[in-house]
């Protein structure tokens, strides 16, 4: 099932002389399960090929479709709605709130879906439990290693079952090794059916994805996808 | 290394002889791959045999070296073809786009971005098996794969620069046009 369509999408700021083309019509399908990664240099598109799929701007040519609603159809208060039922966050910034512990981060986003508070913890740490995070659990961001802390800030972001996961270089503060286990833990969501668009320089982190986007000036440049062979499907269960 | 495919791109800007080609080759590849003179003529002799150079022989008895269509076809292919990673002579990779430059006979932009490409899926597939080898906990074998990640992000991060650099290279390209033709144009409504 198509989670995110983006068609023919196109984002133009200012008018005149001062007119920028930030995306030039491009189409994304991101599947359920499916881990994308986009690629380009800086100014090619990318934070706003992100923004535009998760209707946190609307593009001013083309559709994007989230979980199948056209978003220009929407109102900004529903729009909000659609943005907070489907769709987690990841930045650089792991952005936790410090006075709460790693549980009570999670659980205050289970809390906004309107979850009672002690349903809201017993998900919280459930969720981080799965996810070999419950050693830390119980600690304040302040007590935990960037590292962890990006977890963390992952585990809230796909609380409440969000079925897509858009990650602006999640990875950018950590070293190679520690960033390896943000996208080992971004390929098991997609394992259990998050979609994820992950925006990163980094191309052994892009590697991780089934399939590499590259823009550039806007435009999608070309596509590393899945090689043939069984194992390309690994941990997604799905055909393309 | 293709020391057939970068005589093919010589050729390809004319007919030449084949000391000249030698000293070309090694001009335009900075030395880092000397050829020997029996290297060139044997490597011409093949790409006569297969009709991709016809060879003319001058009155004072030198050869000279003429592309044929067929070469020219054989050398977009070449240009049209990752390196596959297995043979990655790397220094290929790095001749081809020398030459792709220089002959003019290939959109250097489309070669920089199919061997991305190739290479972020070769890459991928690395990452797959690393995946696989971080649940068996093959520390050793995660070093082998991890040494095949970085070398193939040093090709692609190579890859970006080259591109960057081609970039800057057109725009510094248009805004000289652009120089030399502001003045033609005020010459020219100046005379009206």
């Amino acid at each position: 099932m198509t989670v995110l369509d983006i068609d023919q999408a196109g984002r133009v700021y200012g008018s005149g002389h001062l007119r920028v083309v930030a995306l030039d019509s491009v189409s994304l399908r991101v599947g359920t399960g499916e881990f994308v990664a986009i690629m380009g240099p800086s100014g090619s598109g990318k934070s706003t090929l992100l923004r535009l799929a998760g209707g946190l701007d609307r593009p001013t040519s083309g559709r994007v479709l989230l979980a199948g609603t056209d978003l220009a159809s929407l109102g900004e208060a529903d729009l909000a709605k659609a943005r907070r039922r489907d769709v987690g966050f990841v930045f650089q910034e792991a952005n936790l709130l410090a006075s709460l512990t790693a549980a009570e981060n999670v659980a205050l986003a289970l809390e906004l879906d309107g979850i009672k508070p002690r349903a809201a913890m017993a998900g919280a740490r459930g969720l981080l439990d799965s996810l070999g995070l419950a050693a830390v659990a119980g600690r304040f961001p302040g007590q935990l290693s960037g590292g962890e802390q990006q977890r963390v800030a992952i585990a809230r972001a796909v609380a409440g079952g969000r079925s897509l996961l858009l990650a602006d270089e999640p990875t950018g503060a950590l070293d190679a090794l520690t960033g390896e286990s943000v996208m080992a833990l971004l390929r098991h969501r997609c394992a259990t059916g998050c979609a994820v668009v992950l925006v990163t320089h980094n191309v052994r982190h892009a590697a991780w994805a089934d399939r590499v986007v590259f823009l550039n000036d806007g435009r999608l440049a070309g596509e590393a996808g899945p090689a043939a062979g069984p194992e390309c499907l690994l941990g997604t269960g799905q055909t393309r | 290394m293709s020391v057939r495919h970068s005589l093919l791109a010589l050729l390809s800007a004319g007919p030449m002889h084949g000391y000249g080609l030698k000293t070309e080759f090694e001009a335009a590849t900075g030395d880092v791959w000397p050829l020997n003179v029996g290297q060139v003529y044997t490597t011409l002799g093949r790409l006569e045999r297969d009709r991709m150079v016809t060879a003319e022989t001058e009155a004072d008895g030198q050869k000279l070296y003429e592309i044929t269509e067929a070469g020219r076809d054989e050398l977009s292919r070449w240009f049209d073809t990752p390196v596959p990673r297995e043979v990655i002579p790397r220094q290929e990779l790095a001749i081809k786009l020398v030459f792709a430059m220089r002959s003019g006979v290939a959109d250097v932009t489309a070669v920089v971005q199919r061997q991305r490409v190739a290479t972020v899926r070769a890459l991928q597939d690395v990452t797959r098996l690393k995946a696989d080898a971080e649940a068996g906990g093959d520390v050793a074998w995660l070093l082998m794969l991890d040494a095949l990640v970085f070398q193939a992000e040093a090709e692609v991060r190579w890859l970006d620069m080259c591109e960057a650099r081609l970039a800057r290279g057109n725009i510094a390209a248009g805004l000289a046009q652009r120089q030399t033709e502001i003045p033609a144009e005020q010459a020219a409504k100046r005379s009206t």
